[in-house]
């Protein structure tokens, strides 16, 4: 096959699309951890949750849109209710505790879905309404694709306008500088903390919904992304929302503009982006831990 | 407490390789097959290697299945492509996981706190998919088979590699080997510098210790003894399995060490004991055991975070302080 300019830049869309849905997860673990200061390593299991129970509501009403709106608040609630009775037990603990304790919640969760779908997994298709491709100009182009950048899009301006316009987004803000002032101030930082914690976790099954028409839909799929989503935290820089954007559609560039020029090296083309950036500027593209800068 | 007891465990706690050796000698008569014990001995191993780094030196990692893998594999290729006796292939997997090891602590002690356990876990799945692609050597998804071990030549005795009590006492040679050197290491000049920078980093740093240096020989340290374990694992199976570099491969290792007990001698073997016998027991009753050793390890977090030995050794400790 012949490598036109046309090909590389409908490459370069696939690329961002797929980097949307990375952007999507590192947002979620980014939010918890700037937060809490707890690494979600049950995020992928969320997402994978986010992927079943969308193709469960969408099996059940036939309604793409429906199950869109639905299945991040399903896994939202998941979210709050492993905050509330499992994680919160472990904040003033060492920082490895919460960590050990979502691997622990991850397998669970698995294990939840095998036990509820099977371990073959379930089919996933397109929805209806956004099948077929657009005429970019230099090509076609998958329109559902397309709708992934337009929902991140969406959903991170939505949380920009959250974090920066509202009270509780100032609290929030507030909270991930410094919780210890906040409290002193009167603000409940446990019911923030929670807040946020469920917020995190509903965009890991937003994510899962909507990546679920794009890949196969397993109770494994959520491992190799939960790598991926910390590749990009570390790209990005923990913490930082614009990081977690940028280091999202890159990555997912990076990922298809290889897989277009050396298949063999796709999956591992992200990790050495990550190694470079590890021997180069350790902390990531975005400053500090703690702050959404 | 009486002195006599007393006395014993002043004994135990002295010659814990000694001790460990003893019960690990036993081991076996009480087990229910003897296939498990190989296996609860060669991951004892691995958790032993992993606690070098998590127990010790406070650095969580979720990549160690690299170290176990490429063990496995580099002895597995050894053997079957390049026709190597088994004991020198064994070396070959052991030296492979601890150049990896040099390679990845490189980078990963760049980070530290939670980034190192992220920057781990995103390496150790280079090193999975780069052996997945490896077809030619690895025979990628459907796994390395073929590596034979029928008979070990000892002087005159000849050893049935494929009786499982004869598998489980030479491989247990292995194992004690390694736990004297972990022992040694432990107990020199180095192992309190390695508790130093655990305990506060910075402070071991104005003390004059490079930090930097202690953690990557550490870090090589835990990939060799867990690259002597999955070459060891090799062996035992015949086959290396590409799940042996799979993400979940490094989770259980940390499962095991905390079950077990981390930063104690002998709680990576507990901990591996209680994860594959539990498996073990779960599994006749239900597929789906996974669940069931994921609760049991978020009540360890939650509930007993020193885990069975460490508990245990704490208890006795308080008794003998009185």
């Amino acid at each position: 096959m012949e490598i036109t300019p046309s090909l590389i830049a409908l490459q370069l869309v696939t690329g961002i699309a797929l980097g949307a849905v990375y952007a999507l997860l590192a947002i979620g673990l980014s939010l918890i951890f700037g937060m809490l200061t707890v690494v979600n390593f049950a995020h992928g299991a969320f997402f994978m949750v986010g992927a079943f129970v969308g193709l469960y509501f969408l099996g059940l009403t036939g309604n793409f849109w429906f199950s869109l709106l639905l299945t991040p608040l399903v896994v939202g609630a998941i979210g709050l209710l492993a905050e509330r009775f499992l994680v919160r037990r472990l904040y003033g603990r060492g920082i490895d505790d919460p960590l050990l304790l979502t691997f622990g919640l991850s397998w669970v969760l698995i294990e939840a879905m095998r036990v509820l779908f099977g371990i073959e997994g379930l089919p996933s298709s397109t929805p209806a309404a956004l099948r077929g491709a657009v005429d970019l100009g230099f090509g076609f182009f998958p329109k559902y694709r397309l709708f992934l950048i337009a929902a991140t899009a969406v959903v991170v301006i939505l949380l920009w306008l959250f974090l920066e316009k509202t009270r509780y987004g100032l609290i929030v803000r507030a909270g991930a500088r410094d919780g210890e002032i906040v409290k002193v101030l009167g603000v409940d930082v446990a019911r923030v903390w929670w807040v946020v914690f469920g917020i995190g976790t509903a965009i890991a099954g937003l994510s899962g919904v909507l990546a679920a028409p794009t890949r196969a839909v397993n109770p494994e799929m959520g491992i190799p992304v939960l790598a991926e989503s910390f590749v990009v935290t570390v790209v990005g820089g923990m913490g930082s929302l614009p990081g977690a954007v940028v280091a999202g559609l890159l990555v997912g560039v990076v990922f298809s503009l290889t897989s277009l020029f050396a298949p063999d090296l796709a999956e591992l083309s992200i990790f050495v982006l990550m190694a470079v950036v590890l021997l180069v500027r350790p902390q990531g593209f975005f400053g500090k831990a703690g702050h959404f800068g | 407490m009486s002195m006599q007891q007393r006395a014993m465990f002043e004994l135990i706690r002295r010659h814990r390789v000694a001790a460990a050796l003893v019960f690990l000698v036993f081991f076996p008569l009480l087990m229910p097959y003897q296939a498990l014990a190989v296996n609860i001995l060669v991951f004892g191993l691995f958790a032993v290697g992993f606690n070098l780094l998590f127990g010790y030196t406070g650095l969580l990692s979720f990549g160690h299945a690299a170290f176990l893998g490429v063990g496995s594999y580099g002895t597995g290729i050894a053997m079957v492509h390049a026709g190597l006796p088994w004991w020198l292939a064994l070396l070959v997997g052991v030296v492979a996981a601890a150049l990896i090891g040099v390679a990845m602590g490189f980078l990963a002690i760049r980070t530290r706190g939670i980034y190192f356990s992220m920057v781990t876990l995103a390496l150790a799945q280079i090193v999975y998919y780069a052996f997945y692609k490896a077809e030619r050597w690895t025979a990628g998804e459907n796994g390395l088979r073929g590596i034979q071990v029928p008979a070990i030549e000892v002087g005159p005795w000849k050893l049935d590699f494929l009786n499982p009590v004869t598998k489980y006492y030479v491989i247990l040679v292995f194992v004690a080997a390694a736990l004297w050197f972990v022992s040694r290491v432990l107990a020199s000049p180095f192992g309190a510098v390695i508790e130093a920078v655990r305990e506060n980093e910075k402070r071991a740093a104005a003390c004059g210790y490079d930090v930097a240096r202690t953690k990557l020989l550490v870090f090589v340290l835990s990939a060799t003894i867990c690259g002597l374990a999955g070459g060891l694992r090799a062996l035992h199976l015949s086959v290396v399995p590409i799940d042996s570099l799979h993400y979940l491969l490094s989770g259980q290792a940390v499962m095991m060490c905390l079950l077990g007990g981390m930063g104690t001698f002998f709680g990576p073997f507990v901990g591996a004991g209680l994860f594959l016998t539990l498996e073990d027991v779960v599994t006749t009753f239900t597929t789906h055991w996974m669940a069931v050793v994921g609760v049991v390890f978020m009540a360890f977090v939650l509930f007993f975070p020193a885990g069975v030995w460490g508990s245990i050794l704490k208890r006795t400790e308080r008794m003998v302080r009185g």
